[in-house]
């Protein structure tokens, strides 16, 4: 099989190729096999280091990294930082160098700031991997959701996909709008003005649409996928309340409606349950909230073993 | 003691002197201009200028030499040592200081400090408000008395509409330039690069040319009101040179300066998260460097300023939303302005020497420089148009090394610069 990612590091997925894209999930899927069995190891990584370094708190995604390390064999550590490099009177290169210098092969990184695991790269012999870098990207995420739709709708290509909520702070919407069209999807947005930057349909050459109103985003889409709104959005001024939030933009079962029927929803969790997406669709059999963790835990197999030399 | 600069180019956009011209120096200041036929004195030490440049010394509008306070980035000497090397002949070193230059004693400390270090001049910009807070008053009349030649809060604009009108009227009292950042933070808080699309694309959040623009247009209008001189500083919106443009077709006084990053690199430079890409205001898109590089050509824009700005490298070796803005730029102006405004053809040396000499004199008063004519001070900066360089942070005389120019090629540099008549620095010498 041709290696499908011979990239040393995975940062994003603006840079990847659709075939590259298309490379990973087809690995992922190799790997889902391994998570269904009683025994769940396999040796494939046996001898690798992996680091999670999280300057954010991230139960889930380090979990799912944990995981997926741990079922391929190679050792995990986590470090969390509570603090940002500043704070803690170390340049975020120099932590670089003192993990680097413990060799180990793949440095699974999560920061509050954009950029992070790109400056990292530059100074690191491991491997890094983006675990969510600020507002920018966030690619193991993506890369889950496609498994997602792939699963279900079969191919990515010529699907309608919506994606809803705060789209400004969103790195979980960047990823998925570059890698949805990269795979011919066509993305419509929508969100509150405030939630929504300037242009935005300028962040890919094509196939991407803001629309007015989130009706307009929902109709006719083959996948419904919700934003996390974060709380303390309401205090800085991006909407009056959640109150408000839930009752303009929140996904109810009226509002999918509108979406074809055998539309899917998604969400990156954790939800807010009444607020960006109301329980009846949280729990429905349209959602597939669920089987995004399940495939998350794949996914990242499949990024760590190609990051580390693997394929 | 004597000195003869010979055999070198003459240009004094001042006195429209344009060619072959020796320049005699004694005492600190330029006893004569000796055409090719006559004769020199005979016990004058002779500098061979030929197949240079001779200008008046070049003058830095805007730059950050952090002592008091933060001697780690920078100090006064280490300051002046990066300006004679860049061709710089005088720096006018913005208040931010810690303390904050608002009164007589740091402006004092800051001269007798440049005047230990002997090597460029040093003309201090005071605050505009104590510690720079937009609240009170700092104490002009007495800054000025003490060597100040203008005020400013760059970097913490005045953010009261009514504070900056008393701090214009006040100002004109004492015929002091207000040197003005202008940037609405309320628009641009929490930006660290242009709102744009490259922002949109690596997710850093952007500060709006509306901020620098909403701000212009309030000082402008206040300068027109009160009959101030203000002066833009490190102009880099289409809109705010719109804005200045036309406020000088009605008479407004009115001036502003551009830094060379914003005339040769755009917002793309940030791909990658260098954070020696991060100043403010940030590097714009293509648009904005257009507008700038055409009001460079048709004289909007009256000089060009470095906004010298060093940081330490730990600070800069930090995410690149927490690193601190700017950049140095001392040691890389003239060879930007050569490589990317005189070599493209965009403007000649007539008008790069403006730029850099006679128009910054001319803006903040400093009499007797920007020009050679006789009985000025002896400050000169010596050109070599077609020499071929390569800038290394590693050997930048600045005690900071924040430079997004490592590496690069230039065509075209300062190799000489002298000052009060003494050649405090040579170029490989």
């Amino acid at each position: 099989m041709e290696k499908p990612f011979r990239r040393r590091d995975l940062l994003g997925i603006r840079d990847l190729s659709a075939a590259e894209i298309t490379g990973i999930l087809n690995t992922a899927e190799n790997f889902r096999e391994i998570n269904q069995r009683e025994i769940k190891k396999v040796p494939t990584l046996r001898g690798k280091t992996v680091i999670n370094l999280f300057f954010e708190n991230s139960t889930r995604t380090r979990t799912s990294f944990e995981l997926a390390a741990k079922r391929l064999s190679a050792d995990a550590v986590n470090i969390s930082v509570s603090s940002s490099s500043v704070t803690k009177g170390e340049t975020l290169v120099d932590t670089a160098l003192n993990l680097d210098a413990m060799q180990p092969d793949c440095i699974v990184v999560r920061h509050g700031s954009a950029g992070v695991p790109h400056q990292l790269a530059k100074v690191s012999r491991a491997a890094i991997v983006n675990a969510g870098d600020g507002a920018n990207e966030h690619p193991t995420q993506a890369l889950l959701d496609a498994m997602t739709i792939r699963e279900h709708k079969g191919t990515i290509e010529g699907l309608e996909v919506a994606i809803l909520g705060d789209i400004l702070h969103s790195r979980v919407a960047r990823s998925n709008i570059h890698l949805l069209t990269k795979l011919g999807a066509r993305v419509r947005v929508a969100g509150p003005k405030t939630l929504v930057p300037r242009d935005f349909e300028h962040l890919v050459e094509k196939d991407l649409t803001v629309c007015p109103h989130v009706e307009d985003a929902i109709r006719g889409a083959d996948v419904v996928m919700i934003l996390r709104i974060q709380r303390e959005r309401q205090d800085s001024a991006y909407f009056p309340t959640l109150r408000e939030y839930s009752i303009h933009y929140g996904l109810t079962n009226e509002r999918l409606d509108l979406a074809r029927k055998d539309a899917i929803v998604l969400h990156p969790g954790p939800m807010n349950r009444g607020i960006e997406i109301a329980s009846e669709v949280a729990d429905s059999s349209r959602s597939l909230i669920l089987d995004q963790v399940k495939y998350g835990v794949a996914v990242r197999m499949a990024v760590l073993y190609l990051a580390t030399g693997g394929g | 003691m004597k000195l003869l600069i010979k055999n070198g180019h003459l240009i004094d956009p001042a006195q429209n002197q344009n060619s072959g011209m020796d320049v005699l120096i004694e005492g600190g200041r330029v006893a004569a201009w000796i055409g090719r036929g006559e004769q020199p004195p005979a016990d004058a030490e002779v500098f061979d200028a030929s197949g240079l440049v001779v200008a008046p010394g070049f003058i830095d509008l805007h730059v950050h030499l952090r002592e008091p306070g933060q001697e780690h980035k920078e100090t006064i000497a280490s300051g002046c040592a990066a300006a004679v090397a860049g061709g710089f002949t005088s720096v006018c070193p913005m208040p931010n200081t810690n303390p904050i230059n608002d009164n007589a004693a740091i402006t004092r400390y800051m001269i007798e400090q440049a005047e230990r270090a002997g090597l460029a001049n040093v003309f201090p910009v005071g605050a505009i408000t104590k510690e720079s807070n937009g609240a009170q008053l700092a104490e002009m009349g007495e800054m000025k008395a003490a060597g100040a030649v203008a005020v400013s809060d760059d970097g913490r604009p005045v953010p009261n509409a009514g504070m900056m009108r008393r701090a214009m009227e006040y100002a004109k009292d004492f015929d002091l330039p207000v040197v003005d950042h202008c940037e609405d933070k309320s628009l641009s808080s929490g930006g660290v690069m242009h709102e744009g699309r490259v922002s949109l694309l690596l997710g850093l959040k952007g500060m709006p040319a509306l901020a620098e623009d909403l701000d212009a247009v309030r000082d402008i209008y206040l300068a027109r009101e009160t009959g101030a001189h203000i002066h833009v500083a490190h102009i880099s919106t289409k809109g705010s040179i719109e804005i200045v443009r036309r406020a000088k077709a009605e008479g407004i006084h009115a001036t502003c300066e551009v830094a060379p990053h914003h005339f040769t690199l755009t917002d793309a430079a940030v791909e990658g998260y260098d954070t020696n890409t991060k100043m403010a205001p940030p590097l714009r898109s293509e648009e904005h460097v257009a507008a700038i590089l055409e009001a460079i050509k048709d004289g909007t824009i009256d000089a060009i300023a470095t906004d010298h700005a060093p940081h330490h490298a730990d600070e800069k070796a930090l995410e690149y939303d927490r690193a601190p803005f700017g950049i140095t730029g001392l040691e890389t102006a003239v060879g930007l302005a050569f490589s990317e405004l005189v070599h493209k053809g965009l403007i000649d040396l007539v008008r790069l020497v403006e730029l850099f000499s006679t128009n910054p004199a001319r803006v903040f008063h400093l009499r007797e420089r920007g020009t050679l004519k006789v009985g000025s001070h002896a400050d000169l900066t010596l050109l070599d148009p077609t020499l071929d360089w390569v800038y290394r942070n590693a050997e930048s005389r600045s005690k900071s090394k924040n430079s997004p120019y490592d590496g690069r090629s230039f065509h075209g540099a300062a190799v000489a610069t002298i000052v009060g008549g003494k050649i405090v620095y040579r170029r490989g010498g």
